[in-house]
C-alpha cells in the first residue's frame, strides 16, 4: 500500500514547459533514457571505428599503415573500455533501465528525478573526459582495458602522460553518475510500484535491471578504490600498487606496492560487471521471447531465483581472471568451483528460454530473430566459458585469441543482440512508429552471421596459440600461413558487420520520419508499458490515474480467454479471464 | 580480510533473505487481483534511497579496509604514530552525533523549539571534527610523515580524507536543513514541516553511520 502514495506523488511535479526543460535539462525518465541511449551509442560508434582500425592492422599487417604500435594499443584499450563501461553498462541501465522501470512498474517517474538528471549529465561529462584523452599530448592510455599497474603508469606505455589520468578521472565520474542513477533504479523498484504490482509480478526485464543495479552499486566502489589509489600512485607518487622496479634502466621512486592488489580490486568489480551487462540482457530477452512466442515465460520463479543467484555468485568468482598471476592452488580450485557453479543457474535460464519457445506460437519478427540469435551466441560463449573456468585448461589458453573469441561471444555479441532486440521491440512505444521489417531482418542476418564469422575463427586461432595484444606476428614458427589468412578473413567480416550497422541507423532515421504509426500495443503484449494512455507516453506516463495491476505480465494464450493475451491491468473477474483458475491451478 | 568479506557477505545474504524469500514463494501465474505482498513497509523514498546509499559506502569503506589490511602485510609497512588529537576529534564526532539524535527527537514533537540549537550544534561539532582532522594532518606532515613517505602514511591521509569528504557531503544536506530551521518555522506548511522532519531524521541516520565508519577506521588505524 505504502508505495502507491509515492508512485502518485504529485507534490514535486516537474512539468516541463520550455524546450530546454523538456529536452535538455529534463527530469523526465523517458527523455533521460533517450539522452543516455544517444550518448552511449555515439560512444559505441567511436569504439567500433577503433576496432576496425586495429582489425585492418591485424588482418593486413603489411598493406595498411593506418596505425602504429602505440596507436594500436591505445585503440585496443579504448575499444574495450568504451564498449564494456560506456556503451553496454550505460545503455542497459541508464538507457533501458531509465525507460522501462517506471513504465513497467507503473510509476509516474523515477523517485528522484533531479538526481536522475544529474546522473545523465555526469555520465556525459565522463564520456567527454574520456574522449578528451584522444587530444592530449601522448594520446589516450594504451594499457589495455584492465589498466594493470605497474605497466599502465610507467614510462613506455602509450598515454602515460595525460591519457591514463583522464581515463581514471572519467571512470570516477562515471561511477558517481552510475551511483546516482542506481539509487534511483533500486528505490523506484522498491517504493514506486503501482497498486497490485508485487515483486513477483514484475517482468523479468525489471528483475534483471534491478539485480544488475544492486551489483553495480556494490561492485563499482571496488573500481573507485582502485582508481583513486592508482591516481595517487601516478600523480603524487605513493606506492599502493607500484613495486620497487627499474624503469629504462633507472630505479624508480616507487617501492613495495602490490600490482596483484590492483588485480583483485579490478576483478572484484570486473566480474560482477559482466553480470551488470548480462542480467538486464537476460531479463529483456525473456520478455521479448515470451511476447513473440505468445506463451508465458517458462519457469518464471526459477528465472527470478536464477537472476538473484547469479548476482550473488558473481561476487565470488573474480579470481578466475587471475589464474595466470600466480596463486595458491587451493585458491584456484575454489574459484574454478564457484565459476562452474555459476553455470548452473545460467544454464537453467537457457533451458527455460528454449522451453518458452517450445510449442509456442512463434512469430519471427525482427526482435524475436535477435532474441533467438542471442540464445545461440550465448550458449556458444557460455560453453567456452566453462573451458576457461578450469585452471588447467585456462593456463594454455590464457591471453590467446580463444579468450577474445569467448568474451566477445558472451558479453559482446550476446548483449548487443539483446540490445537490438530490445530497441526493435520497444521502438514502437518509444517513438510511436514501426520500423521497416525488411531492413531489420537484413540487419539481423548480416549481424548474426557476420559476428559468427568474426569470432568463431578466433577460437581456432587461440587453440593454435596465437597470443592477443600483438601488433603484428611477423614470421613465427608456430603460426602457419593459414592463420594469417584467417586473420584477414576476420577483418573482412568485421568490416561487413560494421557496414551492416548502417542499415540499423538508416532504419531508425527512416522509421522516425516515415514509419507507419504503431498504435499503443503493436505486439499485443501484456506488460504494463504497453497499456499507457498515450504512445509515446507523455510526461507522467499514466494520464489522470495510475494503473492497477491484477495479474502477472505473462498471460499469453490463456485457455478460455477471448484474446491471446490479457494485459496486466485487466481485473481477474472480467470476461477476458478464465474462471475457476484458482481451483484448476491449485 | 576474510572477516570483512564474510561480514559483507552476511549482510548481503540477510538483505536478500528479508527482501526475497517471502516473496519468491508466491505463484504469480495463479494469484489474481489487487494483491499486496506481505510485509510491505511504508517508508519515504528518500529514506530508502539513503539506506541504499549507505550500502554503497559500506562497500566502498569495506573494500578500503580490506586493501588496507592486505597492504599492511607487506614488509615495507612502517606504522605511523597516530596523533592524540584523533581522540579529541572522535569525541567531537560522537557529540555531534548525539546532538543530531537530540535534534531528531525534538523534531518529532509538534513544537519545533529547540530544534535549531541541537541541529546547529551537531553541524558545528562536525565542522570542528573536520578542522581537527586537518590539524592532525598538519601535525603529521610537520613531523615528517608525508603522503608519499610510506604506504601507512598514504593510507592514513586517504582514509581520513575519504571519510571527511563523506561528512562534507552530509554537511551540505545539514546546511540546507539548517537554513530552513532558522527560517520562520511557524509559517511553514504541513508538508514543509514534514519535509524538514525527514531531513533531520536522514541527517541523523547518516551521521550515526559515518560515526560508526569512523570508529571502525580509527580502530583500524590504531591497530596497525
Amino acid at each position: 500500500m505504502a508505495y502507491v502514495a509515492f508512485a502518485d506523488n504529485d507534490t514535486h511535479s516537474h512539468d516541463p514547459d520550455t524546450f530546454i526543460s523538456k529536452y535538455i535539462w529534463s527530469q523526465d525518465h523517458k527523455v533521460i533514457a533517450i539522452q543516455y541511449g544517444i550518448t552511449a551509442i555515439s560512444a559505441g560508434i567511436v569504439a567500433l571505428v577503433l576496432s576496425l582500425l586495429f582489425r585492418l592492422q591485424l588482418g593486413f599487417p603489411d598493406s595498411f599503415s593506418l596505425v602504429q604500435p602505440n596507436e594500436y594499443y591505445q585503440y585496443v584499450t579504448m575499444h574495450g573500455m568504451i564498449m564494456v563501461v560506456y556503451l553496454l553498462t550505460a545503455l542497459f541501465l541508464g538507457g533501458f533501465g531509465n525507460y522501462l522501470i517506471p513504465l513497467m512498474c507503473g510509476a509516474r517517474d523515477m523517485v528522484f528525478p533531479y538526481l536522475n538528471m544529474l546522473s545523465f549529465w555526469f555520465y556525459l561529462l565522463s564520456v567527454i573526459v574520456l574522449m578528451a584523452s584522444f587530444f592530449v599530448p601522448g594520446g589516450p592510455t594504451g594499457a589495455g582495458w584492465t589498466l594493470y599497474p605497474p605497466q599502465s603508469i610507467s614510462p613506455g606505455t602509450p598515454g602515460v602522460g595525460g591519457g591514463i589520468v583522464l581515463m581514471i578521472l572519467s571512470l570516477a565520474i562515471f561511477i558517481i553518475a552510475f551511483t546516482m542513477g542506481g539509487l534511483n533504479y533500486v528505490t523506484t523498484v522498491l517504493q514506486a510500484r503501482a497498486r497490485g504490482m508485487t515483486l513477483m509480478r514484475m517482468p523479468l526485464a525489471i528483475w534483471g535491471i534491478f539485480v544488475a543495479t544492486i551489483l553495480g552499486l556494490l561492485a563499482f566502489p571496488a573500481l573507485l578504490v582502485a582508481a583513486i589509489m592508482m591516481l595517487l600512485d601516478r600523480v603524487i607518487g605513493t606506492s599502493f600498487f607500484m613495486p620497487e622496479m627499474l624503469s629504462m634502466g633507472d630505479a624508480t621512486e616507487y617501492g613495495g606496492g602490490s600490482p596483484i592488489l590492483f588485480q583483485h580490486l579490478f576483478w572484484f568489480f570486473g566480474h560482477p560487471e559482466v553480470y551488470i551487462v548480462a542480467l538486464p540482457a537476460f531479463g529483456m530477452v525473456s520478455d521479448v521471447l515470451s511476447v513473440h512466442a505468445r506463451k508465458n515465460i517458462f519457469g518464471y520463479r526459477m528465472m527470478v531465483w536464477a537472476i538473484v543467484a547469479i548476482g550473488a555468485l558473481s561476487f565470488v568468482v573474480w579470481a578466475h581472471h587471475m589464474y595466470v598471476s600466480g596463486m595458491n592452488p587451493y585458491f584456484g580450485f575454489f574459484f574454478a568451483t564457484t565459476t562452474l557453479i555459476i553455470a548452473v543457474p545460467t544454464a537453467l535460464k537457457v533451458y527455460n528460454w528454449i522451453l518458452t519457445l517450445w510449442r509456442g506460437d512463434i512469430h519471427l519478427t525482427v526482435p524475436m530473430l535477435f532474441a533467438i540469435g542471442f540464445i545461440f551466441t550465448f550458449i556458444h560463449g557460455g560453453l567456452t566459458g566453462l573451458f576457461l573456468g578450469n585452471v588447467t585448461v585456462d593456463l594454455p589458453l590464457s591471453d590467446t585469441y580463444f579468450v577474445i573469441g569467448h568474451f566477445h561471444m558472451v558479453m559482446g555479441v550476446s548483449p548487443v543482440l539483446v540490445l537490438f532486440a530490445a530497441i526493435y521491440h520497444w521502438f514502437p512505444k518509444i517513438t510511436g512508429r514501426m520500423f521497416h521489417t525488411g531492413l531489420g531482418k537484413l540487419h539481423f542476418w548480416l549481424t548474426l552471421l557476420g559476428a559468427y564469422s568474426i569470432y568463431l575463427p578466433m577460437h581456432y586461432l587461440g587453440i593454435l596459440g596465437l597470443p592477443r595484444r600483438y601488433f603484428a606476428y611477423g614470421d613465427t614458427d608456430f603460426i602457419p600461413e593459414s592463420a594469417n589468412l584467417m586473420n584477414a578473413g576476420i577483418t573482412i567480416a568485421a568490416l561487413l558487420v560494421a557496414a551492416a550497422q548502417c542499415l540499423f541507423f538508416i532504419n531508425v532515421i527512416w522509421s522516425l520520419m516515415k514509419g507507419k504509426k504503431s498504435g499503443p500495443n503493436p505486439w499485443r503484449a501484456a506488460s504494463l508499458e504497453w497499456q499507457t494512455p498515450d504512445t509515446p507516453p507523455k510526461h507522467g506516463n499514466w494520464g489522470e490515474q495510475l494503473p492497477e495491476v491484477h495479474r502477472w505480465p505473462y498471460d499469453y494464450s490463456v485457455p478460455g480467454a477471448t484474446q491471446d493475451f490479457i494485459p496486466q491491468t485487466v481485473p481477474a473477474n472480467s470476461g477476458d479471464a478464465p474462471q475457476n483458475e484458482q481451483e484448476v491451478e491449485d | 580480510m576474510n572477516i570483512s568479506l564474510l561480514f559483507v557477505a552476511l549482510g548481503v545474504a540477510l538483505m536478500v533473505w528479508c527482501l526475497l524469500i517471502s516473496q519468491l514463494q508466491t505463484k504469480p501465474w495463479v494469484s489474481k487481483g489487487l494483491v499486496q505482498e506481505q510485509g510491505a513497509v511504508s517508508l519515504p523514498a528518500p529514506r530508502v534511497g539513503l539506506w541504499v546509499f549507505l550500502a554503497v559506502i559500506t562497500s566502498l569503506f569495506g573494500l578500503f579496509a580490506v586493501v588496507y589490511n592486505m597492504r599492511a602485510e607487506f614488509p615495507d609497512w612502517r606504522p605511523l604514530p597516530d596523533p592524540n588529537l584523533l581522540w579529541f576529534n572522535t569525541a567531537l564526532l560522537i557529540l555531534g552525533s548525539i546532538a543530531l539524535q537530540r535534534a531528531r527527537s525534538v523534531s518529532e514533537k509538534p513544537n519545533l523549539d529547540g530544534l535549531k540549537w541541537s541541529l546547529t550544534t551537531g553541524g558545528l561539532l562536525t565542522i570542528g571534527f573536520l578542522f581537527g582532522q586537518l590539524i592532525a594532518w598538519r601535525q603529521l606532515t610537520g613531523s615528517g610523515y608525508a603522503f608519499t613517505t610510506n604506504p601507512a602514511d598514504a593510507f592514513f591521509y586517504l582514509l581520513t580524507g575519504i571519510h571527511g569528504l563523506h561528512l562534507l557531503g552530509g554537511l551540505w544536506f545539514w546546511a540546507r536543513a539548517n537554513l530552513k530551521v532558522w527560517g520562520n518555522v511557524a509559517m511553514y506548511s504541513i508538508e514543509e514541516v514534514a519535509h524538514l522532519r525527514l531531513s533531520v531524521q536522514l541527517c541523523s541516520v547518516y551521521w550515526h553511520y559515518l560515526l560508526l565508519i569512523w570508529l571502525i577506521l580509527f580502530g583500524l588505524l590504531l591497530s596497525t
